[in-house]
């Protein structure tokens, strides 16, 4: 265990430090918008899949959370003129908060009724938002981004390496939760609750404390959206098209390991990237229903349990 | 028994009503468990024994004051609480972590129930885990996944996972329902191994002779009310008892 810990963090490391060095090597500013989208993807991805993996509880409010975090960044920066990491850390304190509410209200209620509930979230939210001028209401707002600071070399650039940390950051934190005691008691809650509410497992506690968590990141996951695009508007922000992918991406991944959520987030949103380039944005969302259908059908548990059982196969 | 058991009562059940809607599954019951005993609970379906025992555990809330523990009111805890304190359960349909190997069955118990000593390092609580498994018979599982594992093996692992709570008192919901003779004897002489390591045991059991000879008091319920309470064979011999199983 503590053998793989070190392998992680030394992974963690060399893949920052080779995306640093992408933003110094690549001039074209393409890659980055690209791939930023993909980052803040997996992010989202391994967020979802603390609450929706490790507990079982299917949350489709990814878009909520995600658009709380634009709208956060949004607010802080057109009444102070916040920078980038207090509009980040902000969203993540918001989405703790949202995630801490939201968990106390519903999670007492069982598998789909909890589901219910998180769409209800997201509506519920889109409307407080379309209906308040200071963010810029229904028609959005349009946002001027401040100069970029050393060492980037442009925004683009610092946004996207900044959304990589927060890949490090989420699946750290992914990781962390599945070797604790913290994953023992959410996967134990997935299995049966009342017996391990009987095994001495505080499950109310745990689910709320995995819904902040998730909350949290996805939430931190959202803030730098509002710069990315330089513009916000609660109908894009809220669109229920990130719950979705983000549910796809883990359960197609699969969401038994903390690795899942991350391959299946780089398949989908790079052939999501490719597919919005050579066809359209529109056949983006067919393709996504097609893999998920095929996916539900012949590997339930996703890439990650088709490969360990191709490996228990191979061990017999 | 320990001789300082006789007086005060482990468990003190008093005024015990449960309704679900206009029904009435438990009608003013009072007993008390010494500590130590092993402890038999019959009566037939529907008369009210598992909704006692949910009671108990904590899986149904009831009025305050109505079950004490150790002295203290636990009726406003819930049940994750009161297996810390030292209530623990087997399932009447055994409900075992079915995503986890049989061991890791037992390290949420060893996670979770068991007070946290930041010394106890993982690898001794998994040592502890696998001792239980051992006095089990189970230790040759102990890496397999609890949905591999046949109806006895696997009734015998929610006993294991009880255990690894370090119960107090430990309640078997019918941990011998569809087993076979000689592996009711199985499960039976570990129930009673267990007695003799102070812990106090509430057996639910349909099967008699299991009944008779594990026990030292028995309650009959019918209807959510006590019919009759006491040594084994008086219990046996009462008219009442006979009539609500053999229904004449």
């Amino acid at each position: 265990m503590k053998r793989n810990g070190i392998f992680f963090w030394v992974g963690a490391v060399v893949f920052l430090i080779v995306i640093a060095l992408i933003t110094k090597l690549i001039g074209n500013e393409y890659p980055f918008f690209a791939g930023y989208v993909i980052l803040q993807f997996i992010v989202l991805a391994v967020a979802w899949s603390i609450l929706g993996g490790h507990a079982g509880y299917v949350n489709f409010g990814t878009s909520a959370f995600f658009g709380m975090g634009v709208y956060t960044a949004v607010f802080l920066f057109k009444v102070a003129g916040a920078p980038l990491l207090v509009q980040i850390a902000a969203a993540a304190a918001v989405g703790a908060l949202m995630g801490f509410l939201l968990g106390l209200l519903t999670l007492r209620m069982q598998g789909i009724f909890f589901s219910i509930a998180t769409i209800a979230l997201t509506i519920v939210i889109e409307t407080s938002i379309t209906n308040w001028r200071y963010v810029g209401g229904a028609a959005g707002i349009q946002l001027q981004r401040p100069p970029v600071t050393w060492p980037f070399s442009g925004y683009v650039q610092m946004l996207f390496f900044v959304q990589a940390v927060l890949v490090v950051l989420a699946v750290a934190v992914s990781r962390y939760i599945q070797n604790s005691w913290i994953g023992r008691g959410l996967q134990a809650l997935r299995d049966d609750e009342l017996a391990a509410e009987c095994t001495g497992v505080p499950t109310l506690k745990l689910k709320v404390l995995a819904c902040v968590i998730s909350g949290a990141l996805m939430c931190a996951a959202g803030a730098p959206a509002a710069m990315y695009l330089q513009y916000a508007d609660p109908s894009s922000a809220f669109n229920l098209n990130y719950s979705v992918s983000v549910l796809a991406m883990s359960l197609i991944g699969g969401t038994a390991h903390w690795a899942g959520p991350i391959v299946g987030a780089i398949l989908l949103a790079s052939t999501q990237q490719l597919l919005t380039v050579t066809i359209s944005s529109e056949v983006n969302v067919l393709v996504l229903g097609v893999m998920l259908v095929l996916f539900v059908v012949a590997a339930p548990e996703g890439l990650i349990g088709l490969l360990r059982r191709l490996l228990r196969k191979e061990g017999k | 028994m320990t001789p300082s058991g006789t007086d005060a009562p482990l468990l003190q059940i008093s005024g015990l009503t449960k309704r679900f809607g206009g029904f009435t599954a438990l009608d003013n019951v009072s007993v008390d468990i010494r500590p130590g005993e092993r402890f038999g609970l019959i009566g037939p379906n529907g008369s009210g024994k598992t909704t006692l025992i949910n009671c108990i555990s904590g899986a149904f809330r009831t009025e305050a004051r109505t079950v004490l523990f150790r002295g203290e009111d636990i009726t406003q805890l819930p049940a994750h609480v009161r297996t810390r304190r030292g209530i623990a359960r087997s399932f009447q349909i055994p409900r075992p972590f079915k995503s986890m190997t049989v061991v890791e069955n037992l390290m949420v118990a060893l996670d979770f129930a068991v007070a946290t000593d930041p010394m106890v390092s993982a690898a001794d609580r998994h040592d502890t885990a696998m001792s239980i498994l051992t006095g089990m018979g189970l230790a040759s599982k102990a890496d397999a996944s609890a949905t591999t594992l046949s109806q006895v093996e696997l009734r015998k692992m929610e006993l294991a996972r009880a255990m690894a709570t370090r119960p107090k008192l430990l309640i078997s919901d019918e941990a011998m329902a569809g087993l076979s003779s000689s592996e009711v004897d199985e499960v039976l002489d570990l129930l009673m191994s267990l007695a003799d390591h102070d812990i106090t045991v509430i057996m639910i059991e349909h099967i008699m002779q299991a009944v008779m000879r594990f026990s030292q008091r028995v309650m009959c319920l019918e209807a959510g009310k006590i019919i009759a309470i006491g040594a084994p064979n008086e219990v046996m011999a009462n008219q009442r008892v006979q009539e609500a199983y053999l229904g004449t």
